[in-house]
């Protein structure tokens, strides 16, 4: 048997579903906060939904819960008080393209000195499985269960809504295999390295499955995610300055 | 040594809180609280601290958040429909120990109200506002210069108790100039809280900031909560009282209509009437304890810019229920002396 390694950061699996891709994401943070030398000043800034149960024994990491929709100007408020300290903010899509939209434009148009981690998983996790500003065209789900009508909710892609504004960094990537795992995980490491040379906002957005609410299995989730999630949300970095 | 200028109001608030060791501002245009914004947008970096022009109330107050769980002496300020927005994050502030504070010039009315001075938050500054079980510490100055000792009160009240601090100053108080003796400059040390998040070495545990309900009580979340604002109420009651103790009857008000009502007493007594004043500085805790040294008095009478009266209920509270309590108040400005009088002597027919 290999040996199983943690990230020194890592205490414990966390409270997730099977399948979910919020403890990968999780994992990937602490690798690059940990590679970046940076771990020992960083603040995580979570929203209450799935992704803060980080902060129950999963991440070594000094951490604010926010209110939903608000780790952006909290992470912000943490940034502005301790300039020297390496902070981000991880939510869901939910929470920064939806209730929080509008922290999220204005903090990339003024390009502040910051990283977002966005779990996009095209629902609301937390509450069941609602549909979401990032749910697929015809989508089933709790609150569209005939499937989205997508010609009267549209689908948001992160890139149309700030892309042209004073964001350093913008890019997608996913979790699929060992591959696209890597490379998202470059993009994560480049978002916190853009901070720590205080380039300014970079966003990575992760597509991410919720075998829970999607009602599948975490294999089918993963396959969702991989072949029709990316048809809406393409791979890849789309600002890079 | 501390300096004498002629201030306004609100540039005075804003002075006092950086000399008070705040180095963190978040706020948005309303008026009339604007002020502050505009003071803070050059003088803020002029003392090496952070000043941004948020896009809402709501971004604003949340980055107070961000900024009081890493150990800041953060604040912001707004108006009645600005404050509204805040509660949100007012409401957070209380459930996670942090604290903060917040101005609130008030306006007058619901909704959109009007611009012109008004005392129209008494009810949502006392009473929580936001959701759930709390409520915040309020401190109603009266003059520009008690605005600039209200300041430093307010954030060591918010590190006492570790919550929110509400000023409930109002248009009055903010536009008018006054002279006043401005303290000197108070270092703040951002490390000073062992809870404040700032990064935790590997073989740390790491610092959480959360709803306290999560991360120290559980069980006896609801004693802890009981008895922090049972300690508030009984430890922190502020008032100024002006001929009270023969007083037939006794005026309650704050802020700017509390000049008024102090110089009303002066002319009351001169016609033979004996009226007396209390004022009271923490609107909550309400300070029921001024009441006692009210041996002589067959009534009461709120004086407050605002149409319902939001401050009787207090007054009846504080009293027991065993007066008149009645009420003297305008939409429109202040009311006069005359005014004041009159109903106050209708109260004892
Ligand atoms: S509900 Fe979805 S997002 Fe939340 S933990 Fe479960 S799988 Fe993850």
């Amino acid at each position: 048997m290999a040996e199983v390694r943690l990230p020194k950061r890592i205490m414990n699996s966390g409270g997730w579903c099977q399948g979910c891709g919020h403890g990968v994401v999780v994992r990937l943070i602490a690798e690059v906060l940990d590679e970046l030398g940076v771990a020992d000043k960083a603040i995580a800034v979570e929203d209450v939904a799935c992704g803060s149960m980080s902060m129950s024994g999963v991440l070594n990491c000094d951490a604010i819960m926010a209110a939903h929709g608000r780790p952006i100007p909290v992470a912000n408020g943490a940034k502005g008080a301790r300039p020297d300290s390496i902070v981000y903010a991880h939510l869901g899509d939910g929470s920064a393209y939806s209730i929080g939209s509008a922290e999220l434009v204005h903090t990339a148009l003024r390009g502040d000195n910051m990283t977002v981690i966005v779990v996009n998983n095209t629902v609301y996790g937390m509450t069941g499985g609602q549909m979401a500003p990032t749910t697929l065209p015809a989508e089933k789900t709790a609150s569209s269960p005939k499937g989205k009508d997508a010609d009267r909710y549209g689908v948001l892609n992160v890139v149309d809504l700030i892309g042209k504004l004073n964001a350093t960094y913008i890019a997608r990537g996913e979790i699929y295999d060992v591959a696209s795992t890597a490379k998202t995980k470059a993009m994560i490491k480049k978002a916190f390295q853009n901070q720590i040379d205080n380039k300014g906002f970079s966003l990575v957005e992760v597509l991410a499955p919720c075998p829970t609410n999607l009602h599948m299995t975490p294999v089918q989730c993963k396959e969702f995610v991989h072949t029709e999630a990316t048809k809406f949300f393409p791979l890849g970095e789309f600002v890079d300055k | 040594m501390a300096e004498k200028v002629l201030m306004k109001g609100n540039e005075a608030l804003a002075e006092a809180a950086l000399r008070a060791g705040s180095r963190f501002y978040s706020g948005y245009p309303i008026t009339p609280q604007t002020e502050i914004l505009e003071y803070l947008s050059t003088r803020m970096a002029e003392v090496g601290g952070f000043f941004v022009q948020a896009e809402s109330e709501l971004c604003g107050i949340n980055m107070v958040f961000g900024a009081a769980a890493a150990g800041a002496r953060a604040f912001t300020t707004s108006s009645g429909p600005g404050y509204s927005l805040k509660q949100e994050g007012i409401s957070y502030l209380a459930a996670n120990d942090l604290p903060a504070v917040i101005i609130d010039v008030m306006r007058i009315g619901s909704g959109l109200g009007d611009i012109f001075m008004g005392q129209g938050d008494y009810w949502q500054l006392t009473r929580g506002g936001g959701h759930g079980d709390y409520r915040t510490i309020v401190l109603a100055p009266n003059s520009v210069q008690e605005n600039v000792e209200t300041v430093q009160l307010a954030f060591d009240l918010a590190e006492k108790y570790l919550h929110p601090v509400i000023i409930a100053s109002d248009a009055g108080i903010g536009q008018m100039m006054e002279p006043v003796e401005l303290p000197d400059f108070k270092d703040h040390d951002i490390n000073k809280f062992d809870w404040a998040v700032r990064g935790c070495k590997e073989d740390e545990p790491m610092r959480a900031c959360q709803n306290i309900y999560y991360a120290k009580h559980s069980t006896d979340y609801p004693e802890y909560l009981t008895k922090k604002y049972n300690d508030i109420e009984e430890n922190e009651q502020r008032w100024e009282s002006y001929q009270v103790e023969d007083a037939e009857v006794v005026l309650v008000a704050y802020g700017s209509s509390s000049r008024v009502a102090k110089d009303t007493v002066d002319t009351a007594r001169e016609q033979g009437f004996k009226l007396g004043l209390i004022r009271p500085i923490t609107l909550w805790p309400f300070p029921k304890k001024a009441f006692a040294e009210a041996k002589a008095a067959k009534a009461f009478c709120t004086v407050e810019v605002n149409i319902l009266g939001q401050m009787v209920d207090d007054v009846k509270l504080a009293t027991e229920g065993k007066f008149p309590v009645g009420f003297a108040g305008n939409f429109f400005a202040i009311p006069d002396p005359d005014e004041i009088i009159a109903t106050a002597k209708a109260l004892l027919k």
